[in-house]
Protein backbone atom coordinates (compact mmCIF):
# COMPACT_ATOMS: atom_id res chain seq x y z
CA UNK A 1 0.00 0.00 0.00
CA UNK A 2 1.33 3.44 -0.77
CA UNK A 3 1.25 5.89 2.33
CA UNK A 4 -1.98 8.41 1.69
CA UNK A 5 -2.64 11.99 2.77
CA UNK A 6 -5.51 14.44 3.42
CA UNK A 7 -4.60 17.60 2.00
CA UNK A 8 -7.32 19.48 1.93
CA UNK A 9 -10.62 19.76 4.63
CA UNK A 10 -14.09 21.65 4.54
CA UNK A 11 -16.92 21.86 6.36
CA UNK A 12 -20.14 23.96 6.15
CA UNK A 13 -21.65 25.40 9.34
CA UNK A 14 -24.02 22.43 10.93
CA UNK A 15 -27.39 23.46 11.21
CA UNK A 16 -31.08 22.79 11.68
CA UNK A 17 -33.27 23.20 8.97
CA UNK A 18 -32.25 25.30 6.35
CA UNK A 19 -32.44 26.15 3.01
CA UNK A 20 -29.31 25.04 0.80
CA UNK A 21 -29.61 21.34 -1.08
CA UNK A 22 -27.55 18.35 -0.20
CA UNK A 23 -25.89 19.18 -3.47
CA UNK A 24 -25.13 22.83 -2.36
CA UNK A 25 -23.88 21.84 0.94
CA UNK A 26 -21.63 19.38 -0.32
CA UNK A 27 -19.90 21.70 -2.68
CA UNK A 28 -19.22 24.35 -0.37
CA UNK A 29 -17.09 22.13 2.08
CA UNK A 30 -15.77 20.39 -1.07
CA UNK A 31 -14.61 23.34 -2.92
CA UNK A 32 -12.68 24.73 0.83
CA UNK A 33 -11.62 21.45 0.90
CA UNK A 34 -9.96 21.87 -2.73
CA UNK A 35 -9.00 25.26 -2.24
CA UNK A 36 -6.65 24.22 0.77
CA UNK A 37 -5.51 21.03 -1.27
CA UNK A 38 -4.53 23.34 -3.95
CA UNK A 39 -6.27 21.40 -6.67
CA UNK A 40 -8.41 22.92 -9.34
CA UNK A 41 -12.33 20.74 -10.30
CA UNK A 42 -9.97 19.48 -13.37
CA UNK A 43 -7.49 17.24 -11.11
CA UNK A 44 -9.73 15.29 -8.96
CA UNK A 45 -10.11 11.65 -10.07
CA UNK A 46 -12.68 10.42 -8.41
CA UNK A 47 -15.80 11.10 -5.25
CA UNK A 48 -16.52 9.29 -2.93
CA UNK A 49 -19.71 10.91 -1.39
CA UNK A 50 -21.76 9.16 1.86
CA UNK A 51 -24.99 10.09 1.16
CA UNK A 52 -27.77 8.85 3.38
CA UNK A 53 -31.39 10.26 3.36
CA UNK A 54 -31.73 13.17 0.35
CA UNK A 55 -34.12 10.28 -1.68
CA UNK A 56 -36.16 11.21 1.73
CA UNK A 57 -35.55 14.54 2.72
CA UNK A 58 -35.05 16.20 -1.17
CA UNK A 59 -36.47 12.99 -3.47
CA UNK A 60 -33.17 12.81 -4.75
CA UNK A 61 -31.09 9.84 -5.18
CA UNK A 62 -27.76 9.79 -7.67
CA UNK A 63 -26.85 12.82 -5.58
CA UNK A 64 -23.20 12.44 -6.23
CA UNK A 65 -23.65 13.16 -9.72
CA UNK A 66 -25.23 16.01 -9.21
CA UNK A 67 -22.51 16.99 -6.54
CA UNK A 68 -19.42 15.72 -9.19
CA UNK A 69 -21.26 18.14 -12.09
CA UNK A 70 -21.82 20.69 -9.55
CA UNK A 71 -18.43 21.05 -8.92
CA UNK A 72 -17.12 20.57 -12.70
CA UNK A 73 -15.23 17.33 -11.82
CA UNK A 74 -14.29 16.18 -14.89
CA UNK A 75 -17.42 13.36 -15.40
CA UNK A 76 -15.36 11.32 -12.95
CA UNK A 77 -16.47 8.42 -11.76
CA UNK A 78 -18.69 9.21 -8.26
CA UNK A 79 -19.96 6.73 -6.14
CA UNK A 80 -22.48 7.54 -3.24
CA UNK A 81 -21.19 5.68 0.11
CA UNK A 82 -24.18 5.17 2.29
CA UNK A 83 -23.45 3.47 5.99
CA UNK A 84 -26.06 5.12 7.78
CA UNK A 85 -24.69 7.66 9.78
CA UNK A 86 -20.83 6.17 9.22
CA UNK A 87 -21.14 7.00 5.60
CA UNK A 88 -18.51 9.37 4.93
CA UNK A 89 -15.95 7.95 6.98
CA UNK A 90 -17.46 4.77 4.74
CA UNK A 91 -16.32 7.04 1.75
CA UNK A 92 -12.75 8.23 3.09
CA UNK A 93 -11.72 5.13 4.04
CA UNK A 94 -12.75 3.47 0.86
CA UNK A 95 -10.51 6.96 -0.97
CA UNK A 96 -7.51 5.89 0.86
CA UNK A 97 -7.91 2.41 -0.43
CA UNK A 98 -8.14 3.16 -3.76
CA UNK A 99 -5.34 5.81 -3.45
CA UNK A 100 -3.14 3.17 -1.54
CA UNK A 101 -3.87 0.41 -3.96
CA UNK A 102 -2.55 3.07 -6.85
CA UNK A 103 -5.37 3.09 -8.82
CA UNK A 104 -5.88 7.21 -8.33
CA UNK A 105 -3.71 9.92 -7.19
CA UNK A 106 -6.36 12.93 -5.97
CA UNK A 107 -9.99 11.76 -4.17
CA UNK A 108 -12.29 14.01 -3.17
CA UNK A 109 -14.36 12.50 -0.65
CA UNK A 110 -17.18 13.46 2.19
CA UNK A 111 -20.44 13.51 2.51
CA UNK A 112 -23.79 15.29 2.87
CA UNK A 113 -27.38 15.33 4.56
CA UNK A 114 -30.83 17.53 4.84
CA UNK A 115 -31.95 15.67 7.63
CA UNK A 116 -33.65 18.39 9.16
CA UNK A 117 -35.38 19.42 6.78
CA UNK A 118 -37.58 16.34 7.01
CA UNK A 119 -38.75 17.43 10.73
CA UNK A 120 -38.80 15.21 13.76
CA UNK A 121 -41.64 12.35 12.89
CA UNK A 122 -40.37 11.64 9.54
CA UNK A 123 -36.58 12.04 10.80
CA UNK A 124 -37.42 9.14 13.33
CA UNK A 125 -38.91 7.17 11.01
CA UNK A 126 -36.32 7.33 8.54
CA UNK A 127 -33.44 7.24 10.97
CA UNK A 128 -35.16 3.57 12.06
CA UNK A 129 -34.02 2.33 8.30
CA UNK A 130 -31.23 1.71 10.06
CA UNK A 131 -32.47 -1.24 11.98
CA UNK A 132 -33.88 -4.66 10.66
CA UNK A 133 -36.97 -3.33 9.06
CA UNK A 134 -38.41 -6.75 9.10
CA UNK A 135 -37.52 -8.12 12.32
CA UNK A 136 -36.57 -5.14 14.39
CA UNK A 137 -39.08 -2.44 13.08
CA UNK A 138 -42.16 -4.29 13.37
CA UNK A 139 -42.19 -4.20 17.24
CA UNK A 140 -41.20 -0.46 17.08
CA UNK A 141 -37.22 -0.36 17.24
CA UNK A 142 -35.81 3.29 17.14
CA UNK A 143 -32.07 4.20 17.71
CA UNK A 144 -32.47 6.42 21.04
CA UNK A 145 -34.71 2.78 22.28
CA UNK A 146 -31.85 0.69 21.02
CA UNK A 147 -29.32 2.93 23.08
CA UNK A 148 -31.46 3.44 26.26
CA UNK A 149 -31.33 -0.76 25.99
CA UNK A 150 -27.58 -0.60 26.30
CA UNK A 151 -27.18 1.78 28.56
CA UNK A 152 -29.56 -0.76 31.05
CA UNK A 153 -27.78 -3.58 30.28
CA UNK A 154 -24.24 -1.93 30.75
CA UNK A 155 -25.29 -0.93 34.32
CA UNK A 156 -26.76 -4.87 35.03
CA UNK A 157 -24.06 -6.42 32.93
CA UNK A 158 -21.00 -4.51 35.21
CA UNK A 159 -22.97 -3.94 38.04
CA UNK A 160 -22.63 -0.03 38.07
CA UNK A 161 -25.54 2.01 39.56
CA UNK A 162 -27.87 3.45 36.76
CA UNK A 163 -27.08 6.98 38.92
CA UNK A 164 -23.90 6.55 38.04
CA UNK A 165 -24.00 5.95 34.53
CA UNK A 166 -26.72 8.84 34.55
CA UNK A 167 -24.11 11.07 35.90
CA UNK A 168 -21.45 10.23 33.96
CA UNK A 169 -23.85 10.86 30.70
CA UNK A 170 -24.51 13.86 32.06
CA UNK A 171 -21.00 15.06 31.72
CA UNK A 172 -20.99 13.74 28.85
CA UNK A 173 -23.08 16.30 27.51
CA UNK A 174 -22.39 18.91 29.31
CA UNK A 175 -18.52 18.48 27.79
CA UNK A 176 -20.48 18.33 24.64
CA UNK A 177 -22.24 21.52 24.68
CA UNK A 178 -19.79 23.69 26.45
CA UNK A 179 -16.79 22.62 24.07
CA UNK A 180 -19.25 22.63 20.97
CA UNK A 181 -20.04 26.38 21.97
CA UNK A 182 -16.50 27.46 21.28
CA UNK A 183 -16.91 25.44 17.65
CA UNK A 184 -17.77 28.42 15.08
CA UNK A 185 -19.39 25.37 12.62
CA UNK A 186 -21.44 24.07 15.31
CA UNK A 187 -24.85 23.75 15.35
CA UNK A 188 -25.92 23.88 19.22
CA UNK A 189 -24.19 27.37 21.21
CA UNK A 190 -25.50 26.62 24.28
CA UNK A 191 -23.80 25.87 28.30
CA UNK A 192 -25.69 23.43 30.02
CA UNK A 193 -25.40 21.79 33.36
CA UNK A 194 -25.98 18.44 34.55
CA UNK A 195 -28.96 19.14 36.28
CA UNK A 196 -30.57 20.10 33.02
CA UNK A 197 -29.46 17.27 31.43
CA UNK A 198 -31.65 14.68 34.35
CA UNK A 199 -34.36 17.40 34.51
CA UNK A 200 -34.80 17.18 30.28
CA UNK A 201 -38.03 15.59 28.68
CA UNK A 202 -37.03 11.56 28.89
CA UNK A 203 -36.97 10.26 25.26
CA UNK A 204 -35.83 6.55 26.27
CA UNK A 205 -35.29 5.92 30.07
CA UNK A 206 -32.56 6.68 31.53
CA UNK A 207 -31.95 8.80 28.09
CA UNK A 208 -33.02 12.68 28.40
CA UNK A 209 -33.24 14.81 25.35
CA UNK A 210 -29.90 16.56 26.45
CA UNK A 211 -28.38 12.90 25.70
CA UNK A 212 -29.49 12.88 22.08
CA UNK A 213 -27.96 14.26 19.41
CA UNK A 214 -29.93 16.99 17.06
CA UNK A 215 -31.25 16.08 13.27
CA UNK A 216 -29.05 18.74 11.30
CA UNK A 217 -28.26 19.66 7.78
CA UNK A 218 -24.77 19.72 6.35
CA UNK A 219 -21.85 19.23 4.20
CA UNK A 220 -18.29 17.97 4.77
CA UNK A 221 -15.16 17.10 2.60
CA UNK A 222 -11.20 16.33 2.10
CA UNK A 223 -8.80 15.69 0.05
CA UNK A 224 -7.31 12.76 -0.32
CA UNK A 225 -3.96 12.23 -2.26
CA UNK A 226 -0.78 9.60 -2.59
CA UNK A 227 1.77 10.80 -0.50
CA UNK A 228 3.81 11.78 -4.03
CA UNK A 229 1.15 14.77 -4.43
CA UNK A 230 1.03 15.39 -1.16
CA UNK A 231 4.81 16.56 -1.13
CA UNK A 232 4.26 18.16 -3.76
CA UNK A 233 0.91 20.25 -2.93
CA UNK A 234 1.12 20.68 0.41
CA UNK A 235 3.50 21.63 3.57
CA UNK A 236 0.66 19.62 6.04
CA UNK A 237 0.21 16.41 4.83
CA UNK A 238 -2.33 14.72 7.36
CA UNK A 239 -1.36 11.27 7.09
CA UNK A 240 -3.94 8.04 7.26
CA UNK A 241 -2.17 5.27 9.14
CA UNK A 242 -4.26 2.79 9.01
CA UNK A 243 -8.57 2.23 9.22
CA UNK A 244 -10.72 -0.32 9.92
CA UNK A 245 -14.45 -1.12 9.27
CA UNK A 246 -16.98 -3.58 10.68
CA UNK A 247 -20.35 -5.07 10.13
CA UNK A 248 -23.18 -5.73 11.82
CA UNK A 249 -26.77 -7.73 11.68
CA UNK A 250 -29.84 -7.21 14.32
CA UNK A 251 -28.98 -6.07 17.70
CA UNK A 252 -29.53 -9.20 18.97
CA UNK A 253 -26.76 -11.01 16.82
CA UNK A 254 -24.56 -8.83 18.55
CA UNK A 255 -25.33 -10.80 21.94
CA UNK A 256 -21.91 -11.83 22.46
CA UNK A 257 -20.93 -8.59 22.38
CA UNK A 258 -23.67 -6.16 24.29
CA UNK A 259 -23.74 -4.08 25.10
CA UNK A 260 -20.63 -2.74 23.05
CA UNK A 261 -21.05 -2.79 19.36
CA UNK A 262 -19.66 -5.99 17.70
CA UNK A 263 -18.80 -3.78 14.37
CA UNK A 264 -16.17 -1.66 16.41
CA UNK A 265 -14.42 -4.82 18.00
CA UNK A 266 -13.53 -5.71 14.86
CA UNK A 267 -12.83 -2.13 13.36
CA UNK A 268 -10.68 -0.76 15.93
CA UNK A 269 -8.21 -3.50 15.95
CA UNK A 270 -7.86 -3.25 12.54
CA UNK A 271 -7.26 0.21 12.47
CA UNK A 272 -4.43 0.17 15.12
CA UNK A 273 -3.01 -2.83 13.28
CA UNK A 274 -2.96 -1.30 10.00
CA UNK A 275 -1.45 1.73 12.07
CA UNK A 276 0.77 -0.46 13.95
CA UNK A 277 0.07 2.11 16.88
CA UNK A 278 -2.20 1.20 20.92
CA UNK A 279 -4.43 3.27 22.17
CA UNK A 280 -2.30 5.06 24.83
CA UNK A 281 -0.37 6.44 21.37
CA UNK A 282 -3.67 8.54 19.95
CA UNK A 283 -3.58 12.00 21.96
CA UNK A 284 -7.13 13.32 20.24
CA UNK A 285 -10.33 11.47 19.04
CA UNK A 286 -13.73 12.68 17.27
CA UNK A 287 -15.96 9.95 18.40
CA UNK A 288 -19.73 8.96 17.63
CA UNK A 289 -21.73 10.20 20.51
CA UNK A 290 -24.82 10.10 18.68
CA UNK A 291 -26.41 9.21 22.60
CA UNK A 292 -24.49 10.23 25.87
CA UNK A 293 -24.22 6.21 26.75
CA UNK A 294 -22.55 5.82 23.15
CA UNK A 295 -19.46 7.58 24.06
CA UNK A 296 -19.43 4.98 27.27
CA UNK A 297 -19.46 2.54 25.37
CA UNK A 298 -16.97 3.48 22.72
CA UNK A 299 -14.33 4.84 24.89
CA UNK A 300 -14.08 1.30 26.51
CA UNK A 301 -14.04 -0.66 22.81
CA UNK A 302 -11.23 2.08 21.50
CA UNK A 303 -9.21 0.79 23.92
CA UNK A 304 -8.99 3.68 26.13
CA UNK A 305 -10.51 2.55 29.22
CA UNK A 306 -11.48 -0.97 30.55
CA UNK A 307 -14.69 -2.08 29.82
CA UNK A 308 -17.30 -1.45 32.93
CA UNK A 309 -15.55 1.22 34.12
CA UNK A 310 -15.20 4.15 32.13
CA UNK A 311 -17.38 6.17 34.47
CA UNK A 312 -15.60 7.21 36.91
CA UNK A 313 -12.60 8.45 34.54
CA UNK A 314 -15.44 10.63 32.67
CA UNK A 315 -16.90 11.88 35.56
CA UNK A 316 -12.39 12.76 36.86
CA UNK A 317 -12.69 14.63 33.41
CA UNK A 318 -10.45 12.68 31.80
CA UNK A 319 -12.07 12.66 28.53
CA UNK A 320 -12.37 16.74 27.96
CA UNK A 321 -9.58 19.26 26.75
CA UNK A 322 -6.45 18.88 28.79
CA UNK A 323 -7.52 15.67 30.06
CA UNK A 324 -5.65 12.38 29.53
CA UNK A 325 -7.89 11.29 26.12
CA UNK A 326 -9.69 14.56 24.68
CA UNK A 327 -12.78 13.29 23.00
CA UNK A 328 -14.47 15.51 20.36
CA UNK A 329 -12.95 18.85 21.01
CA UNK A 330 -15.65 19.92 18.21
CA UNK A 331 -18.51 19.51 20.83
CA UNK A 332 -19.06 15.79 18.51
CA UNK A 333 -22.66 14.99 16.90
CA UNK A 334 -23.78 16.32 20.48
CA UNK A 335 -23.16 19.76 19.97
CA UNK A 336 -21.61 20.45 16.92
CA UNK A 337 -24.65 18.39 15.10
CA UNK A 338 -24.63 15.11 13.05
CA UNK A 339 -25.64 15.60 9.66
CA UNK A 340 -25.64 11.84 9.27
CA UNK A 341 -24.12 11.16 5.73
CA UNK A 342 -21.29 14.24 6.35
CA UNK A 343 -20.22 13.18 9.74
CA UNK A 344 -17.26 11.07 9.44
CA UNK A 345 -15.71 14.04 7.36
CA UNK A 346 -16.72 16.34 10.12
CA UNK A 347 -14.69 13.91 12.50
CA UNK A 348 -11.25 14.45 9.64
CA UNK A 349 -11.59 18.07 9.42
CA UNK A 350 -11.76 18.86 13.41
CA UNK A 351 -8.64 16.53 13.62
CA UNK A 352 -6.92 18.13 10.59
CA UNK A 353 -7.95 21.16 12.99
CA UNK A 354 -6.42 20.49 15.85
CA UNK A 355 -2.96 19.31 14.22
CA UNK A 356 -2.76 22.72 12.53
CA UNK A 357 -3.35 24.43 16.35
CA UNK A 358 -6.51 26.41 14.86
CA UNK A 359 -9.01 25.38 17.62
CA UNK A 360 -8.19 28.31 20.42
CA UNK A 361 -9.82 27.64 23.44
CA UNK A 362 -11.09 24.34 22.78
CA UNK A 363 -7.61 23.03 21.38
CA UNK A 364 -5.82 19.71 22.21
CA UNK A 365 -1.98 20.68 22.93
CA UNK A 366 -0.38 17.19 22.52
CA UNK A 367 -2.09 17.24 18.98
CA UNK A 368 0.06 20.15 17.77
CA UNK A 369 3.50 18.28 17.93
CA UNK A 370 5.29 16.76 14.56
CA UNK A 371 3.49 13.27 14.19
CA UNK A 372 0.75 13.32 16.68
CA UNK A 373 -2.15 10.86 16.36
CA UNK A 374 -5.63 11.44 15.97
CA UNK A 375 -8.54 8.89 15.78
CA UNK A 376 -12.05 8.99 14.77
CA UNK A 377 -14.74 6.68 15.50
CA UNK A 378 -17.98 6.50 13.21
CA UNK A 379 -21.13 4.22 14.26
CA UNK A 380 -23.53 3.62 11.31
CA UNK A 381 -27.31 2.53 12.73
CA UNK A 382 -27.53 -0.24 15.53
CA UNK A 383 -23.44 -1.17 13.88
CA UNK A 384 -24.40 -1.81 10.81
CA UNK A 385 -21.10 0.03 10.02
CA UNK A 386 -18.70 1.12 12.20
CA UNK A 387 -15.37 2.84 10.91
CA UNK A 388 -11.96 4.02 12.92
CA UNK A 389 -9.20 5.87 10.72
CA UNK A 390 -6.10 6.92 12.60
CA UNK A 391 -4.55 9.98 11.19
CA UNK A 392 -0.95 11.65 11.75
CA UNK A 393 0.29 14.72 12.05
CA UNK A 394 2.81 15.18 8.69
CA UNK A 395 4.52 18.39 9.40
CA UNK B 1 -28.99 -22.18 -2.08
CA UNK B 2 -32.59 -21.49 -1.15
CA UNK B 3 -33.02 -19.46 2.10
CA UNK B 4 -34.32 -21.53 4.69
CA UNK B 5 -36.46 -19.75 6.34
CA UNK B 6 -37.91 -16.29 4.57
CA UNK B 7 -39.30 -13.30 6.46
CA UNK B 8 -42.63 -14.70 4.79
CA UNK B 9 -42.95 -17.63 6.31
CA UNK B 10 -41.28 -16.40 10.03
CA UNK B 11 -43.89 -13.45 10.06
CA UNK B 12 -46.58 -16.27 9.06
CA UNK B 13 -46.29 -18.00 12.09
CA UNK B 14 -45.79 -15.34 14.69
CA UNK B 15 -49.14 -13.91 13.35
CA UNK B 16 -50.24 -17.09 15.04
CA UNK B 17 -47.80 -17.23 18.21
CA UNK B 18 -45.88 -19.36 17.02
CA UNK B 19 -41.71 -18.49 16.69
CA UNK B 20 -39.96 -20.18 14.01
CA UNK B 21 -35.92 -20.25 13.69
CA UNK B 22 -33.55 -22.51 12.32
CA UNK B 23 -32.10 -25.53 14.11
CA UNK B 24 -28.09 -26.50 12.94
CA UNK B 25 -28.14 -29.95 12.46
CA UNK B 26 -23.94 -29.64 12.74
CA UNK B 27 -23.86 -28.10 15.77
CA UNK B 28 -26.95 -27.72 17.58
CA UNK B 29 -27.50 -24.04 17.93
CA UNK B 30 -31.20 -22.05 17.41
CA UNK B 31 -30.68 -19.30 15.04
CA UNK B 32 -33.68 -16.49 15.51
CA UNK B 33 -34.28 -14.62 13.41
CA UNK B 34 -33.79 -16.69 10.74
CA UNK B 35 -30.59 -16.38 8.55
CA UNK B 36 -28.61 -17.88 5.71
CA UNK B 37 -26.23 -19.53 7.99
CA UNK B 38 -26.16 -20.51 11.60
CA UNK B 39 -25.49 -18.07 14.28
CA UNK B 40 -23.27 -19.79 16.02
CA UNK B 41 -20.96 -21.92 13.73
CA UNK B 42 -21.68 -20.64 10.06
CA UNK B 43 -22.73 -24.03 8.98
CA UNK B 44 -25.60 -24.27 5.94
CA UNK B 45 -27.57 -27.37 7.00
CA UNK B 46 -29.79 -26.00 8.98
CA UNK B 47 -33.66 -27.46 9.94
CA UNK B 48 -36.84 -25.36 10.69
CA UNK B 49 -37.48 -25.59 14.77
CA UNK B 50 -40.28 -23.95 16.54
CA UNK B 51 -39.37 -22.15 19.47
CA UNK B 52 -40.86 -22.15 23.12
CA UNK B 53 -41.23 -18.24 23.25
CA UNK B 54 -40.53 -18.45 26.90
CA UNK B 55 -37.37 -16.66 28.01
CA UNK B 56 -36.47 -13.79 29.83
CA UNK B 57 -35.32 -9.92 29.51
CA UNK B 58 -32.12 -8.84 29.24
CA UNK B 59 -32.94 -5.00 28.83
CA UNK B 60 -35.38 -2.81 28.16
CA UNK B 61 -36.56 0.85 27.93
CA UNK B 62 -39.90 2.75 28.02
CA UNK B 63 -40.31 4.53 24.29
CA UNK B 64 -41.44 8.15 24.58
CA UNK B 65 -40.60 9.64 21.01
CA UNK B 66 -42.29 7.44 18.16
CA UNK B 67 -41.70 7.45 14.60
CA UNK B 68 -43.86 9.35 11.88
CA UNK B 69 -47.16 7.47 11.71
CA UNK B 70 -46.75 5.22 15.18
CA UNK B 71 -46.95 8.39 17.43
CA UNK B 72 -50.34 6.78 18.98
CA UNK B 73 -48.14 4.19 20.62
CA UNK B 74 -46.52 5.86 22.66
CA UNK B 75 -45.65 5.09 25.64
CA UNK B 76 -44.22 1.59 24.48
CA UNK B 77 -41.91 -1.21 26.66
CA UNK B 78 -38.63 -1.80 24.17
CA UNK B 79 -36.86 -4.99 25.22
CA UNK B 80 -34.15 -7.53 24.72
CA UNK B 81 -35.08 -10.92 24.99
CA UNK B 82 -32.86 -14.54 25.49
CA UNK B 83 -35.06 -17.38 24.33
CA UNK B 84 -34.22 -20.71 26.60
CA UNK B 85 -32.67 -21.68 23.02
CA UNK B 86 -30.29 -19.29 23.12
CA UNK B 87 -31.07 -16.39 20.34
CA UNK B 88 -31.38 -13.19 21.31
CA UNK B 89 -34.61 -11.32 19.93
CA UNK B 90 -35.87 -7.43 19.84
CA UNK B 91 -39.82 -6.92 21.06
CA UNK B 92 -42.11 -5.17 22.81
CA UNK B 93 -43.61 -6.09 26.94
CA UNK B 94 -47.51 -6.03 27.12
CA UNK B 95 -49.56 -6.30 30.03
CA UNK B 96 -47.60 -3.89 32.22
CA UNK B 97 -47.59 -0.15 33.26
CA UNK B 98 -44.49 0.95 32.21
CA UNK B 99 -44.34 2.77 34.52
CA UNK B 100 -43.33 0.33 36.63
CA UNK B 101 -40.55 -0.99 35.14
CA UNK B 102 -37.37 -0.62 37.08
CA UNK B 103 -33.47 -2.10 36.17
CA UNK B 104 -34.82 -5.36 38.87
CA UNK B 105 -37.28 -6.55 36.02
CA UNK B 106 -34.34 -7.73 34.11
CA UNK B 107 -33.87 -10.94 34.35
CA UNK B 108 -37.36 -12.35 34.81
CA UNK B 109 -39.14 -14.66 32.35
CA UNK B 110 -41.60 -13.75 29.57
CA UNK B 111 -43.81 -15.91 27.11
CA UNK B 112 -44.51 -14.44 23.43
CA UNK B 113 -47.17 -13.43 21.94
CA UNK B 114 -47.07 -10.88 18.94
CA UNK B 115 -48.67 -7.41 18.29
CA UNK B 116 -48.66 -6.29 14.11
CA UNK B 117 -47.37 -2.97 12.39
CA UNK B 118 -49.86 -2.35 9.82
CA UNK B 119 -47.32 -0.94 7.56
CA UNK B 120 -46.84 2.16 6.47
CA UNK B 121 -45.28 4.12 2.98
CA UNK B 122 -42.50 2.28 3.60
CA UNK B 123 -42.93 -0.92 4.74
CA UNK B 124 -45.14 -3.60 4.40
CA UNK B 125 -47.24 -4.91 7.34
CA UNK B 126 -45.28 -7.14 9.38
CA UNK B 127 -45.71 -8.82 13.05
CA UNK B 128 -43.53 -8.44 16.24
CA UNK B 129 -42.86 -9.85 19.08
CA UNK B 130 -44.57 -9.08 21.83
CA UNK B 131 -43.84 -10.25 25.34
CA UNK B 132 -45.70 -10.89 28.75
CA UNK B 133 -44.19 -11.34 32.04
CA UNK B 134 -45.27 -15.03 33.12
Amino acid sequence: MRKVAVIGAGMTKFSAAQEKTAVELFAEAAMDAMNEANVKPKDIQCLCLGQVLADFSEGQCTTQGFCADSLGLPNVPATRYEGCCASASVAIRDAAVWVGAGIYDIILAGGTETAAKMGTPLATRTFAMGSDAHYEYPAGVTFPGVFAMLANLYCVKYGVPVEKVIDAMAAIAVKAHHLGNLNPHGQLHKEITPDMVKNAFVVAHPLTLYNCCPFSDGGAAVVVVSEEIAKKLSDKPMWILGSGQGSGGTIGSQKKYLPHIAAREFSAKEAYSMAGVSPKDICVAEVHDCFSIAEIILQEQLGFFEKGKSCDAVLKGETTVGGKIPLNPSGGLKSKGHPIGATGAAQAYEIYDQFKGNCGPRQVEPATKKGALGLTDTLGGNGGAVVNIIYQKGW
Amino acid sequence: MEYPLTWKEYDKALRKNKLLGLKCKSCGAVTCPPKMTCDNCTGTDLEVTELTGKGKLVTYTVMQIAPEGRENETPYIMALVELDEGPWIFGRIGGVDPGKMTIESIGKKLRLSHSVFYGDKFSESAAGPLFYFE
